[in-house]
């Protein structure tokens, strides 16, 4: 085997192949970077929504509940075949990778609503209370008094749930969209061996995670012993 | 003339009735003290003047002000002028002992920082942690986490300063510095409300003394007829209790 593979991979990693191959893991980085944060961002604000108590907000609040709900149980791809057959009913001409971005949007934000919310969750309700005393809105209680707490028990599902949203984004290869996996079908379409090809994608999906997963250990760290400065 | 009148007031905690029609007038400089069993409604009339266990009936009324506890507003506005000081201390645990008293001045109440740094100094030098400024609330005993809560309470400026249990929480041997800071107060002129079971203490700052069962008023009047001559058996039945142990 070794023999063959010494022998492909000149031929393999050509000039041509190898700017596919960048321009694919490209495409799974932009879609990871979209979902991840429009992600945070709409999982925030839903979660913020959720602290909410105002009448006037109630309807919001239950769509928000409804949204997460749903999305975080179907599966990946159905979600993307809704959103594909939603907009060709539209008649919108919308690009693929338009429709895979929408997608891991919506998944993105409904899983990290609730692990937002677990964050805030975790907070003491007193703190609240003694916020709320001092004449706190909620956003600068959250702001000043909570999200400073919650982040530590935040990061660690944030970031394995990141890590593990750059695996589904393989999915939207079955829309068509040239990510890391098309591209490893296409080259094996071409006739290279497989072994050669999904190895180079498994090298090529791992160094866009490693990072990642070490950022995010970094931020725990540094957000854990933040509060202990000299310690 | 009163600052604050309470009068009729009723909360509850779902179906249960916590607090049964209290009145009660607060003139300034007044310390007065709330004794009664758990559960009979001491804390809650504090949390509900606050509005975190908002009433249900009945009415506040701050400095001729009527609060009106479902209108933010409102309810911003007297929380203004108060301030709670919690069995649990509370302090928040992300922020040093300096920015603990100095996040609702500054952040709240849009004050310039070096203003409200100096006060803040001075506030915890009088409670005797000048030397913890830069600690965080988890390496600080509980006695001098509810110290720093307190100088938190008097850095907003309250014109009336509630105090729930603050001694509760507390080792036997941490309570007297706590005990001490409140006396300083109530020295200075400080208006309090305050809910204990330290009887001594009540005695000896209070100017009124409340009795309180099943949330209701069941007597007051000032510390040495409650405790000495109490005129209703309830009463009567506590304070011998108490005082046995």
């Amino acid at each position: 085997m070794w023999e063959r593979l010494v022998e492909e991979a000149p031929s393999f990693f050509s000039y041509y192949n190898v700017i596919f191959l960048l321009k694919a893991a490209l495409a799974t980085v932009a879609l990871s970077a979209i979902g991840c944060l429009l992600g945070v961002l709409f999982g925030t604000l839903l979660a913020l929504l959720r602290l909410t108590s105002a009448a006037v907000v109630a309807p919001f609040r239950w769509l928000g509940i409804l949204y997460t709900e749903i999305f975080r149980r179907i599966p990946f791809l159905v979600t993307l075949m809704l959103v594909f057959f939603a907009v060709q009913l539209s008649g919108n001409d919308l690009p693929m990778f338009g429709v895979a971005a929408v997608s891991v949007t919506l998944i993105a934000s409904a899983f990290l609503a609730e692990i937002v919310r677990a964050g805030f969750e975790s907070v003491h309700r007193n703190q609240w209370d003694a916020a709320a005393a001092m004449n706190f809105g909620m956003l600068d209680t959250v702001r000043y008094v909570i999200l400073p707490q919650a982040w530590r028990i935040i990061l660690p599902p944030a970031f394995g749930f990141f890590v593990l949203f750059i695996k589904d984004t393989a999915l939207a290869s079955q829309i068509g969209v040239i990510e890391l996996t098309f591209a490893g079908k296409v080259l094996n379409n071409k006739g290279f061996s497989a072994v050669l090809v999904f190895g180079t994608i498994l090298v090529a999906y791992f160094s866009v995670s490693w990072p990642l997963s070490r950022l995010g250990k970094h931020l725990e760290f540094r957000l854990a012993s933040s509060r202990h400065r000299r310690s | 003339m009163p600052r604050l009148v309470i009068a009729g007031l009723e909360a509850c905690y779902g179906s249960l009735k916590v607090l049964d029609g209290i009145d009660l007038d607060v003139a300034s400089g007044d310390v007065i003290g709330l004794i009664g069993p758990s559960g009979s409604g001491k804390s809650t009339i504090l949390r509900s003047l606050v509005g975190l266990t908002p009433p249900t009936a009945g009415s506040v009324e701050i400095d001729g002000d009527n609060v009106d506890y479902k209108d933010a507003a409102s309810v911003a506005r007297l929380r203004d002028r108060l301030a709670i000081v919690f069995q649990q201390y509370n302090l928040f645990q992300n922020m040093s002992v300096l920015q603990n008293v100095m996040i609702a001045p500054t952040k709240i109440k849009k004050r310039p920082s070096a203003e409200v740094e100096e006060e803040a100094r001075a506030l915890l030098a009088k409670v005797g942690l000048g030397d913890k400024l830069d600690r965080y609330p988890d390496e600080l005993s509980g006695g001098q986490q509810q110290r720093v809560a307190i100088a938190r309470a008097l850095a907003l400026r309250p014109e009336i300063l509630l105090l729930d249990e603050v001694t509760a929480a507390l080792d036997p041997e941490l309570v007297s510095e706590v005990l001490d800071t409140i006396r300083v107060l109530a020295r200075e002129g400080m208006t309090m409300l305050i809910v204990s079971h330290e009887m001594g203490f009540i005695r000896e700052v209070s100017r009124e003394v409340v009795f309180m069962d099943a949330g209701r008023i069941v007597e007051r009047g000032p510390p040495s007829r409650i405790f000495d001559a109490p005129t209703e058996p309830r009463t009567r039945d506590f304070v011998s209790k108490i005082l046995r142990h």
